[in-house]
């Protein structure tokens, strides 16, 4: 049960802000909360903190500050879940989360926190309920429009030749005016994997870890049956077995709710009625047993040269991927390397399957005088190089192999045009660390 | 009121919980309850709700109980979170005389906090290690085997990255100490030095059951000549010396060098420290320790002058040839040229004390060298689940305790009004006087005619004797929920200067405390409290050396004030 909560960019300028219970200070809070977040010393954590018989606590997302105040000894799990529901609403009405998006729709944000929160409880956080209370229309920035690839978002397809959606397709808002009937009915579904890798200096394999998701953003009618298929070798677990050869394998699945998995043991299929706007599907981790071999290796060698102190660094990278598959970096279409803040950045805007990529990289290290009696010229060399980290996406590869085989669409008989169906697989990189 | 999902969960919760008549049926009260938890259209909100609501049920017989966790297995299996521990704090708080029920839920909810270890949002991160952390205190190989998620990633913020290495230093187990040393090892060079110093700290804590892998770890970033690295590594090898005497050879070894590569106070007084204490198996410790004679004059932190007296003084008993000259300097300095006067008592002091004898000093200054048993008392092996329960899924471990205690005592200090309609009848004298307003104290309200006096000090040996000569003079009870805090319990009676003679320690049963207070007129009030456990009623007994009816019943309503402000805090 909380007391305030507002919203302030990435600068600290409050954005919202909504008192619910009158009980504790006034606007200032927000100034208050900003002062304190940058000021906390480094090890404190940021997550929750006290001020005069209030507790904050905040979400970062989309570089918003999305902050609730309490004054009750309440679960930091609500919390934060309510916080997050907040944002993914947020982001439904108004199309996609962020400064401008707010600013332009601060009547309508107001007026679902004033559905969502009564008096600091929660009343309730689906769609369907609230979309029969709110009244006050969303405003674009501008109209939806196909030739429109400049942005990367969240949900959208590959670019093939005749089906291109771009990402900001399915950033407009869910819940439009319901006179507008021209509205496409889409839906998109996203796999997506983050992979965790850690390499020890010798080569070998500490640790994998896949965390993956299937995200569903539906722009149909609610009420609308949908199955999703999934690969049918898919088990999970390490002692199910199905089918012939090693299968795809996961460790552990969780899932929304409301999906219904009477199929799911037989099939591998899910079915759901979905309400508009974005949904978590399904959750599953894997760890250690990776099907597809590491996408990327990286062969370092270093060298020192005493007279002149110079480091020399040869990386020879290695994508391990099938060759037809594109990485891409998420940078500039260039490539370039550049050295700061005490690390060497190496951008690569695209790398091919099966390829390997090398680079010698020559740094002048100012290194600390060598042991004594060995003349003026030798220096020691460097303690050590850090770790290397590499930030990637993988469109159309999932680490796990997990694939959506169908996504069938119950059919409406006084339905509009077919729904178009958008479904991506994709896997980035959480903390993909190779040590030298 | 909550929506909570419908008009009819609503109805039926307020039956259960606010009609009296159900309440006083058990039957139809356990029966409300059971609707209660199967009602299909809860949203993730309405069951959290109705998880905390059911945290006040006491349910009366074995079987109950175990139908009733039944029906919440589900909720253990939910997608949210929220739900989720909140089915498991309710499962810990039900189950409390059936640690086998608990150490099972513990074991069912691995699954969903490893899940959210590893979520994209960092704050849900942030929230399930402190409850691991949290589990780790009572069963520390809960996780051992998931010791991989908890290795640090590159990009994390800082804050996730040092409860991360906490969970490592804790669920070290035979199996998993080597992997778990060599990643600890490498983050000993990051390139953050707060977070290398978090991380040898951590081997500290390791070493004290595999002390040979982490002093030898140790003793190689020694070799790295960092000063953040062997600033702390010198630290971490006077805590490690004093618990484990086993691995002072190893760490005398060690040492030499350093001195070159420490810059900061805490890192000084712990080398001198070793210097003193082991610088007999040290070659060249007084050397080491003329070195930071010769420079004493420009010593800007004087806890490190502190220290390097008594060091020298140590050293000189054990090699006084080498020292002795040395000593001199250094006591001449600080006698008749050093400022501080802290140091110049302690130099004047010493000096005395070598005039007064070489056996003196030998007796005052030759402690003993390491006290293993210290090791066992701070280790303190698996706090039983019941002692953190009732924290689970609040905001108590998120914080951690010591600043959690900071908060209360500041927020016991203001007023709140009753929440809960069964607390209203106590919080009725007015609010517990902060403790910056202490000089500001006015009479109690209900006191009329009593005033206590501050600083009455009685001696337990006094008390005793006369509680044993006085009869009883009046007894109560006062209604009781949850366990005592013994330290804001005495605080508050310390306010109203009660003064504690005697207390249990918290979860002790039963918990005993004794209380003595005495007024202007030199009246004695002998108080004795007595909870058998915990959620039944306090039992006051009040002695009196002077019969007054109404000084006696001042003091009693001073007391139900004091308990009745303490019961708000607590819920």
């Amino acid at each position: 049960m909380i007391s305030q909560f507002f919203i302030l960019s990435s600068k600290g300028d409050p954005l919202i802000y909504k008192d619910f219970r009158g009980d504790s200070g006034g606007r200032d809070v927000a100034e208050l909360f900003y002062r304190k977040l940058t000021g906390l010393p480094g090890d404190e954590s940021p997550v929750v903190m006290h001020h005069d018989d209030r507790h904050f606590i905040h979400i970062r997302h989309s570089g918003l500050y999305l902050v609730a105040t309490t004054s009750e000894n309440i679960s930091p799990f609500s919390l934060l879940e309510l916080l997050s529901r907040l944002a993914t609403l947020l982001g439904d009405y108004c199309g996609s989360l962020g400064e401008g998006t707010i600013s332009r729709n601060v009547a309508l944000v107001y007026e679902l926190l004033d559905e969502v929160l009564d008096y600091g409880y929660v009343q309730t956080t689906s769609t369907e309920m609230l979309r029969n209370f709110i009244q006050t229309e969303a405003v674009v920035s501008k109209p939806f429009s196909l030739f429109d690839l400049s942005s990367v978002g969240l949900f959208g397809a590959e670019t093939q030749q005749s089906k291109v959606a771009p990402s900001s397709a399915a950033s407009r808002p869910v819940l439009s005016s319901r006179s507008d009937q021209s509205q496409k009915n889409e839906v998109f579904l996203d796999v997506v994997e983050r992979l965790s890798v850690l390499i020890a200096s010798n080569g070998s394999l500490l640790k994998v870890d896949v965390q993956g998701e299937i995200r569903l953003k539906s722009f149909l009618p609610s009420g609308s049956e949908m199955r999703i298929g999934l690969t049918e070798e898919f088990c999970v677990g390490k002692s199910e077995l199905r089918g012939y050869g090693p299968g795809i394998r996961v460790d552990e699945v969780s899932f929304h709710s409301s999906v219904l998995l009477e199929e799911f043991e037989s099939h591998r299929i899910l079915r759901l009625q979905p309400p508009q706007g974005e949904l978590t599907v399904m959750r599953y981790q894997l760890s250690d047993d990776l099907p597809s071999p590491l996408p990327f290796r990286l062969f370092p060698s270093v060298q020192w040269d005493r007279g002149s102190g110079r480091l020399q660094v040869y990386l020879k990278l290695r994508c391990d991927l099938p060759p037809k598959s594109l990485s891409q970096e998420l940078s500039g279409p260039e490539q370039k390397a550049e050295l700061g803040d005490g690390a060497l950045h190496w951008d690569l805007p695209r790398v091919q399957g099966g390829s390997q990529l090398s680079g010698l990289f020559q740094m002048d290290v100012p290194g600390l005088p060598g042991p004594s009696g060995q003349g003026p010229s030798t220096m020691a060399p460097p303690l050590g190089l850090g770790p290397a980290s590499l930030s990637f996406e993988l469109p159309r590869h999932t680490c796990s192999g997990l694939q959506v085989r169908f996504l069938r669409l119950a059919f409406r008989p006084c339905g509009n045009a077919n729904p178009h169906k958008w479904v991506r697989h994709l896997s980035h990189s959480d903390a993909y660390v190779i040590r030298i | 009121m909550p929506y909570l999902g419908s008009e009819d969960v609503v109805k039926e919760l307020k039956k259960a919980l606010c009609n009296p008549h159900i309440q006083a049926d058990r039957l139809r009260y356990r029966n409300v309850i059971q609707r209660v938890i199967r009602m299909p259209k809860l949203d993730q909100w309405g069951q959290a709700e109705v998880l905390n609501f059911l945290l006040r049920y006491e349910p009366r017989s074995e079987e109950e109980l175990f139908d009733i966790l039944n029906l919440l297995d589900s909720f253990l299996k939910s997608s949210s979170p929220g739900v989720v521990m909140g089915a498991t704090k309710l499962f810990l708080i039900l189950a409390k005389k059936f640690p086998h029920v608990q150490t099972d839920v513990l074991v069912q909810v691995k699954g969903p906090l490893l899940a959210a270890c590893s979520s994209e949002s960092r704050e849900l991160c942030f929230a399930a290690l402190c409850h691991v952390r949290q589990i780790l205190h009572s069963l520390p190989g809960h996780f051992s085997s998931h010791y991989k998620k908890f290795f640090c990633s590159y990009s994390e913020p800082h804050y996730i990255k040092l409860q991360k290495v906490e969970v490592l230093c804790e669920l070290v187990n035979d199996e998993n100490v080597q992997q778990v040393l060599e990643e600890l090892r490498g983050y000993c060079t990051d390139v953050s030095a707060d977070f290398a110093q978090a991380a040898i700290f951590a081997i500290g804590g390791i070493a004290r059951t595999y002390t040979d892998q982490c002093v030898q770890i140790l003793t190689e970033l020694l070799g790295l000549r960092q000063e953040h690295i062997t600033t702390v590594v010198v630290q971490t090898f006077r805590d490690l010396v004093w618990l484990c005497p086993q691995c002072t050879e190893a760490v005398c070894q060690a040492l030499p060098g350093c001195e070159e590569n420490i810059q900061d106070s805490e890192g000084k007084q712990a080398l001198i420290w070793l210097l003193g204490v082991h610088g007999e198996r040290i070659p060249n410790a007084p050397y080491v320790l003329e070195d930071f004679v010769e420079n004493v004059k420009s010593e800007t932190f004087p806890a490190v002058t502190m220290e390097l007296l008594t060091a020298l003084l140590r050293l000189f008993l054990s090699r006084p040839a080498e020292c002795q000259d040395t000593l001199g300097r250094l006591l001449h300095y600080c006698i008749e040229e050093e400022k501080n006067m802290a140091v110049r008592d302690r130099g004047l002091f010493y000096y005395r004390l070598l005039l007064a004898g070489i056996d003196e000093v030998k007796r005052i200054l030759c402690s003993p060298k390491s006290d293993p048993s210290l090791g066992l008392l701070e280790d303190q092996a698996e706090r039983p689940v019941n002692s953190w329960a009732s924290d689970f899924n609040t905001l108590v471990p998120v914080y951690g305790k010591a600043r959690w205690a900071t908060i209360s005592k500041y927020q016991g200090a203001e007023h709140r009004g009753p929440e809960l309609p069964d607390t209203a009848s106590f919080a009725t004298s007015g609010p517990l006087i902060p403790e910056e307003n202490k000089e500001r104290v006015q009479e109690l309200p209900d006191s009329g005619a009593l005033v206590l006096v501050p600083n009455c000090q009685l001696t337990a040996e006094y008390f005793e004797k006369t509680w044993f000569s006085l009869k009883v003079a009046h007894q109560q009870v006062f209604p009781w929920r949850g366990a005592v805090h013994p330290d804001t319990l005495q605080m508050a009676l310390q306010v109203v200067n009660i003064q504690t003679i005697a207390m249990s320690r918290a979860g002790a049963h039963p918990w005993k405390a004794y209380l003595s207070a005495q007024d202007d007129t030199g009246c004695l009030f002998l108080t004795e409290l007595l909870l058998e456990s915990e959620n039944s009623e306090m039992q006051i007994s009040v002695k009196q050396n002077e019969p007054r009816t109404e000084t006696l019943n001042s003091f009693i309503s001073v007391l139900e004030t004091v308990f009745g402000t303490i019961g708000d805090i607590k819920s």
